[in-house]
């Protein structure tokens, strides 16, 4: 049954990934990384990690992706302001999209099918667990991760100021 | 998975969805009558006895409109905005514990759709999915007003969900689960969160008003800035629609708040009630007593929106990001200092 469940969404999780890249209007791309992303939750559910699927729900669709659509509606970005590009910036693109899918096609031949891998703890993925492994053993990366994020916060905050001051 | 299991889910499953709408189309009466009373006027009373049957009347005249579809709409998402809407209005509602299990026969039924372990963040991402129905109908309408009032409205909800987040942290770090479940448990009797979380229950209050687009920070559809803001171009029933998932939104998050830091369908004397009218009558009491929460919480939305007026934008924001958050935020590490203190002594 999950496996089933398991392959459905996976098709559609591809099938909404292409559409993010072949859809011309820059909108309909987001409206398809949030489908995709909504692919991810179910995935996510299907391994018993219930707590990263309800904050990859929240922060990423709810959230991140919210802001995606906000600069997208800003800008609104139509056909006459898309840039044009150069032919010489074109096949430049053109042969690293083809080394790229060379290089892919080379290393999924040398991989072999993985055996079936089973969690030693199903529970892992829940709050309660997944709690005790970051303030526990992954305390160290967990509050580093934590600072990093801040110094970002800190210096979003000193840019927006600064062009705050120079209009003033 | 037994047939008798999915027919009890089934049926619970309607009957909530079926008293959503309900309470939602009777909502609309109430706003007007409301309004009515807290304006010295009478409010609508021509359709039947003190105009009950007015949302019956206005749901026929939103269904008998014509239907208007702007030619230069982006027609398929046009009409997803309304839809989605009203979905993500909808599905907030399996979560919530609405009465302690009853049983009926030999049968013990819990009345909660599911009891995921993660609720309480299930309701949040719902609400953050809210604004799509919003954003993406005001930019399907291809009207600038429609979409200035779907940016305002993508802002305004980020803004708030981060100190609706903060200030349910608080509370989380009191009862020590996402259950709502276990959450409303915890509070039998009158062990009331907001007894415990007054200032919580605030920051989280003043962000639901945000949320779901009520007065006073209803700009989204500020109608002397943006005619009627994200669904300008909406007409007929999808217009219906946008404006019902505004009150079931309302129905929701008075429910929510109503859980969280009320006690959900715990009240004083309970344990007497359930002692004397045995497990089939005390539970529906409890249910009673839980609708009676929300509906007084659909009063103050209400009484809220007639009495206080709109923000400016700029206001909002400080609101939000410069006294809601640092609030929150406070209230958090009070909250943690406290809890350490009562467990070491």
């Amino acid at each position: 049954m999950s496996t089933q469940v398991f392959y459905f969404v996976a098709t559609l999780s591809i099938l909404f990934s292409l559409m993010v890249i072949f859809a011309k209007n820059p909108i309909h791309s987001v409206l398809y990384l949030i489908l995709t992303f909504f692919t991810f939750t179910v995935h996510y559910v299907l391994l018993n990690a219930q707590f990263l699927a309800v904050v990859n729900f929240i922060v990423y669709m709810g959230a991140i992706m919210v802001l995606f659509l906000f600069v997208l509606m800003l800008l609104n970005l139509n056909k006459e302001t898309e840039p044009a590009k150069s032919p010489l910036v074109k096949i430049a693109a053109a042969i690293a999209g083809g080394c790229l899918i060379v290089t892919l096609i080379g290393s999924f031949k040398a991989v072999s099918i993985s055996n079936p891998l089973s969690l030693k703890n199903p529970g892992l993925g829940l709050v309660e667990n997944l709690g005790k492994e970051l303030f526990g053993p992954f305390l160290l990366p967990f509050e580093l991760s934590s600072l990093l994020l801040l110094a970002a916060m800190v210096g979003a905050v000193i840019l927006a100021k600064k062009d705050h001051t120079e209009e003033a | 998975m037994d047939a008798a299991f999915v027919i009890e889910k089934f049926i619970l499953v309607a009957v909530i969805f079926g008293v959503s709408l309900l309470i939602a189309m009777y909502s609309t009466y109430a706003e007007r009558k409301v309004a009515a009373f807290l304006q010295d006027r009478l409010g609508p009373d021509r359709a039947g006895p003190f105009g009950i049957l007015q949302p019956l009347a206005d749901g026929v005249k939103m269904f008998m409109k014509e239907e208007i579809v702007p030619a230069t709409s982006n027609k398929w998402l046009f009409m997803v905005g309304p839809g989605l809407a009203m979905l993500t209005a909808c599905i907030a509602s399996a979560v919530i514990p609405w009465g302690s299990p009853i049983a009926i026969g030999d049968r013990v039924i819990p009345l909660q759709v599911t009891d995921i372990n993660v609720g309480v963040l299930y309701i949040f991402g719902v609400v953050s999915l809210g604004v799509y129905g919003v954003m993406i109908g005001g930019w399907a309408s291809n009207n600038k007003y429609s979409l200035l009032s779907a940016i305002r409205a993508a802002s305004q909800n980020i803004s708030y969900e981060i100190a609706m987040g903060l200030s349910i942290i608080a509370l989380l770090l009191m009862t020590n689960t996402l259950s709502l479940k276990e959450i409303v448990e915890q509070q039998h009797g009158w062990h009331w969160n907001v007894l415990y979380q007054p200032v919580g229950f605030l920051i989280f209050m003043i962000c639901a008003f945000a949320e779901t687009n009520r007065a006073p920070f209803d700009l989204p559809e500020c109608e002397t800035e943006l005619i009627g803001g994200y669904h300008t171009e909406y007409s007929s029933m999808k217009l219906g629609f946008y404006l019902f998932a505004e009150y079931i939104n309302m129905f929701i998050s008075s429910a929510v708040m109503a859980t969280l830091y009320w006690g959900g369908y715990n009240y004083p004397g309970m344990d007497y009630v359930a002692a004397h009218l045995g497990a089939t009558w005390a539970p529906l009491i409890g249910t009673g007593v839980f609708f009676l929460k929300i509906f007084a919480f659909i009063f103050f939305f209400m009484w809220v929106r007639w009495t206080i007026p709109r923000f400016r934008y700029d206001q909002l924001m400080n609101l939000g990001w410069k006294a809601l958050i640092p609030l929150a935020i406070a209230n958090i590490i009070v909250t943690g200092v406290v809890i350490a203190i009562i467990e070491k002594f």
